[in-house]
């Protein structure tokens, strides 16, 4: 206990540190973002796919690529993550030249969340109203048009809150990559806490994970909230206290 | 002119095939508005989806205006759904959009330019009755406003038909007249074909102008409203047009009379038969029966129209019938 309140007060005191933990801030921010964003658009085209694709879904897909499709985002969701990492890894060396630090975890962030947000989005999508999409196609809309101008916005207010259940999802992921040559607030914590046995500056790291997830899922939350036209003004406002 | 044509439709269930339409023939003119009624469960989304092909028919053909619905390619068949309309008991707007979006919906999928669009969607929200909802979403409106913006919606493609599928069933009565009392306008004003799909026999006597009776997937009768209403034919017409076995209708009173039951069958088949048997219908003033084992004891009032003749085949069949006595009050205070 002593030694942790010794290492508290030089952790607080020591410049060099804090600089770490700018650094460490802003490789985890950018990481997180990139690969969200990148995972974001792959889920919402295999999401869409999911939905629109199956046998009385909008525009129906052959059967065994629904099959091939539904297996590949089983498999890739059903390996844990830090294993998932360490075998594509590989793949970054190959894209990115280094399979260490902030930038080689990109890659593996995005192949192991993009599964996880495709079937968030296909929870989404599946919230539409089946009732709306038969009105648009009696009005002679295309599939594309149904998924373009129907699907995806009605939906959208819940596709923000899946947006950033996976942003949340991603940095916990990318702390995590930072056992294995991973950058950020997670290298970080490891170091510190698992190599020197510095609990104050892991509890530091840590914290700042955790102000950093409550930001982005209250800005996430509130976003979702003002987007969703299909809560009035009151109700809109009691369900932004509920959360 | 829409004709439907020995058209079949199958459901593939767990327990073998279901047949939710079967041999429905019917002929639909223009500026009709025509009513498809029937029970819960007798086909009639079903029927209208195949008019659309929203549901695409087992056999049979769906003929409107000399083209054939089920030979159409897929854009051809979309092409053509613009000039098909149609309106949804749940109203299906996008919650997402404005009310003034939703109606510019139609147009954004045919391409007319923005502007255009948005002109001729407040024109129609005039239409409608609600100029001041242009920027309000359909979250904040009423069940009937809601319906009011589905209509708009559904013209602004300019249809010559419209499809009306329980389109007043989530509705108050009377929400639901001023409702139809729009669609019967739009009917007169534009000319637009109307078909109204309901379980409410109210609501074909309120607009329509031909009806054809729908149960297990089959056409049981077709005619005017008049005829239907005046004599059903079918079992199902009579359960319809007469769903507790008596006219409710109720007109002006000439003449009283009690009948009084003397353990003969119980009255609800008398005043049916009544009405079926000689066309007249009467309405019950009071009662005061009881129904034992089956058998009808206690008396009655009824009310005979004011035509005499009418007045008189009603005295004759109820003189006529068995353990019944019939006599005129004469100093009857309703
Ligand atoms: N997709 C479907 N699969 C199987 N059965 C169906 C399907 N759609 C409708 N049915 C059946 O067809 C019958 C008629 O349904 P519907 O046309 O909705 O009746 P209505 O509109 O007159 O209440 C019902 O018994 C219903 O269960
Ligand atoms: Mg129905």
């Amino acid at each position: 206990m002593d030694k942790f309140i010794a290492n508290l007060t030089d952790a607080l005191s020591n410049s060099a540190l804090w600089a770490e933990f700018r650094a460490g801030i802003w490789e985890t921010l950018y990481s997180t973002i990139v690969a969200t964003f990148v995972a974001c658009i792959l889920g919402l085209v295999l999401g869409v796919l999911l939905v629109v694709g199956e046998k009385d879904g909008v525009r129906p897909l052959p059967a065994p690529v629904m099959r091939v499709l539904n297996f590949v985002i089983n498999i890739l969701r059903s390996v844990p993550f830090l294993i998932l990492m360490l075998m594509v890894l590989p793949l970054s060396a190959l894209l990115l030249g280094t399979s260490i630090g902030t930038l080689a975890s990109i890659p593996p962030l995005i192949i192991a969340s993009a599964p996880f947000v495709a079937r968030l989005v296909e929870t989404s999508l599946r919230e539409v109203d089946k009732g709306v999409i038969e009105a648009a196609q009696s009005m002679g809309c295309s599939p594309f048009q149904i998924i373009w101008k129907v699907i995806l916005p009605e939906s959208k207010p819940s596709l923000i809150a899946g947006a950033t259940t996976a942003f949340i999802t991603i940095l916990s992921y990318g702390a995590m990559a930072g056992a294995i040559g991973g950058g950020g607030l997670g290298k970080i914590a490891i170091n510190y806490g698992y190599y020197k046995y510095n609990y104050a500056v892991m509890l530091i790291a840590v914290i700042f994970i955790v102000i950093l997830v409550q930001i982005f899922q209250s800005l996430g939350t509130w976003l979702a909230v003002r987007s969703n036209k299909q809560l009035t003004r009151t109700r809109r406002r009691k369900k932004r206290k509920s959360k | 002119m829409i004709e439907i044509q020995h058209l079949q439709k199958t459901f593939p269930t767990s327990d073998g095939a279901f047949t939710a339409l079967d041999d429905v023939n019917l002929t639909i003119r223009d500026g009709d508005i025509f009513g498809i009624v029937g029970m819960s469960g007798a086909g009639k989304s079903t029927l209208v989806r195949c008019i659309n092909l929203l549901e695409r028919p087992t056999s049979g053909h769906v003929v409107i205006d000399g083209e054939d619905m089920t030979a159409l390619s897929p854009k051809a068949l979309r092409e053509k759904r613009r000039s098909i309309s149609m309106i949804f008991q749940q109203f299906n707007l996008l919650m997402q959009r404005t009310c003034l979006d939703n109606i510019c919906f139609p147009m954004e999928i045919a391409g007319v330019p923005k502007a255009k669009a948005r002109l001729r969607a407040r024109e129609l929200l005039e239409t409608v009755g609600l100029p001041d909802k242009a920027d309000a979403y359909p979250a904040q409106l009423s069940g009937g406003q809601k319906q009011r913006i589905a209509i708009a919606r559904a013209l602004a493609s300019n249809p010559k038909v419209l499809l009306c599928d329980e389109a007043t069933s989530a509705l108050d009565p009377t929400t639901t007249r001023s409702i139809l009392r729009l669609i019967q306008d739009i009917n007169k004003r534009l000319g637009i074909t109307v078909i109204v799909i309901t379980h409410e026999m109210a609501v074909v006597e309120e607009i329509c102008s031909h009806v054809a009776v729908l149960e297990h997937g089959q056409v049981m009768e077709t005619g005017t409203v008049e005829e239907v209403f005046s004599n059903p034919r079918s079992e199902a017409g009579r359960r319809l047009v007469f769903p507790d076995g008596v006219s409710l209708d109720q007109f002006p009173v000439a003449r009283v009379v009690r009948v009084v039951f003397n353990g003969g069958s119980s009255y609800e088949p008398l005043i049916a038969s009544l009405a079926i048997d000689c066309g007249v219908k009467v309405n019950i003033l009071g009662a005061d029966t009881r129904n034992i084992d089956g058998k009808a004891f206690g008396s009655m009032l009824l009310g005979l129209p004011q035509d005499n003749t009418e007045a008189a085949k009603a005295m004759n069949y109820l003189k006529s019938c068995h353990d019944v006595t019939v006599e005129e009050v004469q100093d009857y205070h309703g």
